[in-house]
């Protein structure tokens, strides 16, 4: 087997471990990793969203980037850039993070999910699919958000310094930010394991290029296959954990932080998988490449951040499944009826932005 | 010659597929700025039968196929 597709299988295996560990040691079940919820999260943290139980400075996602940035610094791929269509990104970061809390996670935890049994994350994988298959047809006819170019080496490191400067307030006056003492918020791993993990998950995820979008449409495009090997790899991983853990429950119904609202499990992930598609990553490829120096990727990562607090001062997320009623009928969740015209509305933002991108790019050709 | 400086992937492999489909030229030179794209347009190029040479001036990269 190839070396580079080998680098690829070893940390999907190393992100499916690290969930694992992640939920073993306190994080929400099916949530070891989560971008979107992590950013969330934070949002809620920042007081940028009220949901109370969704607030907690997330040291996943200071690990990530910050890992990157010494990874990218170490094997000298650390590169300043930006320009590419900035405003856009921010927007599509926006309506990606609006899509993926609408089935409440984002590409990552839908493994994660799929891997403890939950057939809500399979619904939600033919929705990205789906995303990704429309989102590859507007690369063929030339959709692009145009070049970038060389910036300062401080703009490029932008998203590193904003994480570095969380984690030094949060450790040194938390006293600064909200934390949640009930629900998903209130449920963390020990903050200095999460963060040594996410360094580590964030360096090999910088070297191997892991993406759980890129896998999917690289095989769309090209036939090749590299990057899906690291996503079967997390999806291998999680199952054989669960499994050994009895922690694998096939169904429905009765998962946790889920709900089984078929058509917006669906059409979230399209939005999440089409917009991402569009942006040139997933969300974890997008902390990635913040922290390699990318500033377009940054303005994406802010985007996603607001999104995360649009989603709950709007009532736009998920509703996980309340479970059963006094008169033992199961109830589902799902999203509001803000949430639903959101995920259309944003659909169609999606729509009209790889149709006026594609047809600039073929009068310039 | 292709300039996909400043693009991050899959931009620059959908233009190199574009030109190999339309043209497939015996040879064909492309600009990178990125090296996730070096590697991304090698491995397409590989499996498209040309054989890859890459260069490096500062942070660019220039990559020569050949059939």
């Amino acid at each position: 087997m190839k070396k580079e597709n080998i680098i690829v299988i070893l940390t999907g295996i190393l992100v499916g471990l690290a969930a694992l560990v992640l939920t073993a040691l306190g994080n929400p079940a099916n949530m070891g990793f989560c971008i979107a919820c992590f950013e969330r999260d934070i949002a809620g943290a920042l007081g940028l969203h009220a949901a109370a139980k969704v607030q907690y400075v997330r040291p996943e996602i200071i690990g990530l980037v910050l890992g990157a940035f010494i990874m990218a610094i170490a094997s000298k791929e650390y590169r300043a850039k930006a320009g590419s269509s900035p405003a856009t990104r921010f927007v599509l970061g926006a309506l990606v993070m609006i899509g993926a809390l609408a089935f409440l996670g984002c590409p990552l935890r839908m493994i994660i999910r799929l891997g403890g049994g939950d057939l809500n994350a399979l619904v939600a994988l033919f929705g990205f699919v789906v995303g990704i298959f429309v989102g590859t047809i507007f690369v063929k006819k030339g959709f692009t958000l145009k070049r970038n170019y060389e910036v300062s080496k401080v703009e490029g490191s932008i998203l590193p310094a904003v994480m570095l400067i969380l984690g030094v307030l949060v450790l040194a006056v938390p006293a600064l930010f909200k934390f949640s003492e009930e629900g998903p918020g209130s449920k963390h791993a020990p903050f200095w394991i999460a963060l040594a993990i996410a360094l580590v998950v964030g360096a090999m995820a910088q070297k191997s290029r892991l993406c759980m979008v890129g896998g999917v449409r690289d095989t769309m495009l090209f036939g090749d296959a590299h990057l899906l090997y690291g996503f079967i790899a997390i999806f291998v991983t999680i199952v054989i954990g669960n499994l050994c853990l009895s922690k694998f429950h096939l169904g429905f119904t009765g998962q946790p932080v889920a709900h089984s609202s078929h058509v917006w499990n669906f059409l979230g992930m399209v939005l999440c998988g089409w917009g991402s598609v569009l942006l040139g990553g997933c969300p974890l490829r997008q902390l990635i490449l913040a922290g390699s120096g990318n500033g377009d990727s940054a303005v994406t990562v802010f985007g996603m951040i607001t999104g995360a607090a649009l989603a709950h001062n709007f009532g736009l997320a998920g509703n996980a499944d309340p479970g059963l009623n006094e008169a033992g009928e199961y109830i589902v969740g799902g999203i509001s009826k803000n949430g639903k015209f959101a995920v259309i509305g944003g659909l169609v933002i999606v729509l009209i932005i790889s149709l006026i991108n594609s047809k600039k790019e073929a009068k310039e050709a | 010659m292709i300039d996909a400086r400043g693009l991050i992937c899959p931009m620059p492999v959908v233009m190199v597929q574009k030109e190999v489909k339309k043209n497939a030229p015996d040879q064909l030179d492309v600009l990178v700025d990125d090296r996730c794209a070096v590697e991304n347009i090698t491995r397409y190029a590989k499996n498209s039968g040309y054989q890859v040479e890459t260069s490096e001036d500062g942070c660019e990269f220039k990559l020569m196929l050949r059939k």
